[in-house]
């Protein structure tokens, strides 16, 4: 489709002879994709005028908003809602949502990392070939659908409302992908490492240690970041298993600040910008790491 | 390794397969506490009859009875399976031209790929609400800009509200799948392109006969993320429509949430979640069916 316009024009020179044709294959393996590139460029366009608009109407105040044309820059730029968002507790929900994902990716990276190595070192154990399928079916079942019995789980053990009501639900609903991932990467140490250093006389927790981990590190790092986003930016289980404000994680704050402001539209965008703020700028420090967090190698 | 295992003595590899063993206990009993004992106790729960605080009776098959013949289940089924096949036909062809687009190597694509990729940070409640705000009729764009063609209801409209889902949910996760698809066209070997290039096929015919049937191993990867993605897509519709207006937007997920935690049925609400399940798993494995192996290893094996 994309060769036939411009070779319509050649054509009436000497297209029919063999080395011009082939010039032309050639010049067509330059030549930019045009409809990818315009599907990009569109994509692009669709992409950062939204971003563009929250940005520029957080700075303004909810009076100017009405009267402004809403893509001008702000003419008073003003910090007053950044100030009404972070007196509205904020700072408070910024602190929950990091201990519950610290609380919550710091035990899950560690529990998958050890089932992992287990599973593919003792690959030959009926039981570790169990378990990991056990771990395999957590990906083909949308775990959120399990949200009624964990609440019931919770108010049992007392937890309700509580940041650890968040954690353990996490942690588990963290392991089946990351067991897979960090499997993967396991199985691609050689085999020839682990003979020498049982050799030496190693433990198996030893390898574990010494060997395994140094080597996966950037698996480790990789599983680290996706589970950290979805856990930072989750919002089913703190919208059922806590209740008062001061348990609220940001994606609840945001909903409930929302809820309370939805007529001031510039309040509303500066509490979205601010909470997107500390992810923004993990984006610009460690983007390729997080890119590729993002997918864990679902594209290997 | 198996020659190792043989002339080790009987005591060192007894010892060997019990620490392994050890190892995994930490994650079988954050699994089994927290996703297995659930997902039996959501099937428990769904002859059960519970308000969500009191005591748990038993309703026999009661629940089952009442949301089978419920119009309700049928119609949010529907919703459910409109969104994951709009979503996917929406999502997949323009991500799979990005991600092609993108594994290039020059440079303005690396700057382009900076902005590209915002959309996968922002929480889906941030998301929501920023379209929330954005489309509304009377504080968002359209009135400010005083475009009539922007002033609508729009989630107050049920057609219009499906599709102000369908844009939200691809705007986030596009960019996603391009990266997934990115991946893909990046392990195809160029020498394919180059012996076709020999044979004078033009840059459609590369496409169609070389990059796509390439890819075919990530587009069930990517597909299986989508469809059963779309099961759980809870957050943005909660915060953006809550299902709403009436019932337009109503999937499965959120119809749990409203009758569980809402309605304060949460036997019914098993019922659902039961349904849900089942869903998920059907469609997992007849996704890996049409892979024909495991999709979790897909293209280890293509390069």
């Amino acid at each position: 489709m994309t060769t036939v316009p411009t070779r319509a024009p050649q054509s009436t020179a000497a297209a029919k002879s063999d080395p011009r044709h082939r010039r032309n294959v050639r010049r067509s393996k330059e030549r930019p994709n045009y409809l990818a590139g315009l599907t990009s460029v569109l994509w692009l366009v669709i992409v950062v005028v939204p971003i563009y608009w929250i940005v520029i109407t957080s700075f303004k105040s909810q009076s100017n908003y009405y009267q402004e044309n809403p893509f001008a820059p702000p003419a008073e730029p003003t910090l007053a809602n950044y100030r009404l968002v972070i007196e509205s507790d904020f700072v408070q929900y910024f602190i929950n949502s990091v201990i519950a994902t610290i609380g919550a990716v710091v035990p899950a990276v560690a529990v998958s990392f050890m089932a992992a190595y287990a599973i593919v070192r003792g690959r030959r154990s009926r039981l570790l070939r169990w378990t990991n399928s056990l771990f395999l079916m957590g990906l083909a079942i949308p775990l959120q659908a399990t949200i009624i019995p964990i609440y019931l789980i919770i108010i049992q053990l007392g937890l309700y409302d509580s940041l650890m009501a968040l954690i353990l639900p996490s942690i588990a609903f963290a392991i089946p992908l990351s067991v897979l991932v960090l499997s993967n990467f396991i199985r691609d140490v050689p085999k020839e490492l682990f003979d020498s250093m049982r050799i030496d006389g190693a433990t198996e927790r030893g390898m574990l240690w010494r060997l395994a981990f140094p080597l996966t590190r950037p698996a480790v790092v990789t599983v680290t970041i996706y589970n950290s986003l979805q856990i930072w930016n989750g919002f089913l289980l703190p919208l059922v298993l806590t209740q008062s404000p001061g348990k609220r994680t940001l994606p609840l704050a945001l909903w409930s600040f929302q809820g309370q402001y939805s007529i001031n539209v510039p309040a509303v965008l500066a509490s979205v910008v601010l909470t997107t703020l500390p992810i923004l700028i993990l984006y610009v420090v460690g983007r390729r790491q997080l890119l590729s967090g993002l997918t864990v190698g679902f594209g290997k | 390794m198996s020659a190792v295992t043989t002339t080790a003595r009987p005591a060192s590899r007894a010892g060997r397969g019990g620490s392994l063993g050890w190892m995994t206990v930490p994650a079988l009993v954050f699994f089994l506490g927290f996703a297995v004992i659930p997902l039996i106790g959501v099937l428990a729960l769904s002859f059960a009859q519970w308000d969500g605080l009191g005591e748990i009776g038993v309703a026999g098959f009661a629940n089952w009875g009442a949301i089978l013949s419920d119009p309700g289940l049928p119609h949010a089924l529907w919703i459910t399976f409109l969104v994951m096949a709009v979503s996917w036909a929406v999502q997949t062809p323009a991500s799979i031209l990005m991600g092609a687009f993108l594994a290039g190597h020059q440079r303005y694509r690396a700057v382009l790929s900076v902005v590209f990729f915002i959309p996968l940070l922002l929480s889906s409640a941030a998301l929501a609400i920023t379209y929330k705000a954005l489309l509304d009729p009377n504080f968002g764009l359209g009135a400010g800009l005083g475009i009539p063609l922007l002033v609508q209801d729009w989630l107050g409209d049920p057609v219009l509200a499906f599709g102000v889902v369908i844009f939200v949910v691809s705007w986030q996760y596009i960019p996603f799948h391009s990266l997934i698809y990115q991946g893909g066209v990046r392990q195809i070997p160029r020498s394919m392109y180059e012996a076709a290039e020999l044979d004078g096929a033009g840059r459609v015919r590369r496409f169609f006969s070389i990059t796509l049937p390439q890819l075919k191993y990530t587009i069930i990867t990517s597909s299986t993320l989508m469809v059963v993605g779309s099961l759980t897509l809870f957050d943005l519709i909660f915060v953006l429509t809550a299902g709403g207006p009436g019932d337009a937007t109503r999937v499965l997920a959120l119809d749990m949430y409203k009758r569980g935690f809402q309605a304060n049925l949460m036997g019914p609400a098993s019922v659902i979640a039961v349904i849900l399940v089942l869903v998920g798993l059907a469609l997992s494995l007849l996704l890996r069916r049409l892979g024909g192996r495991d999709s979790g290893h897909s293209q280890l094996e293509g390069a």
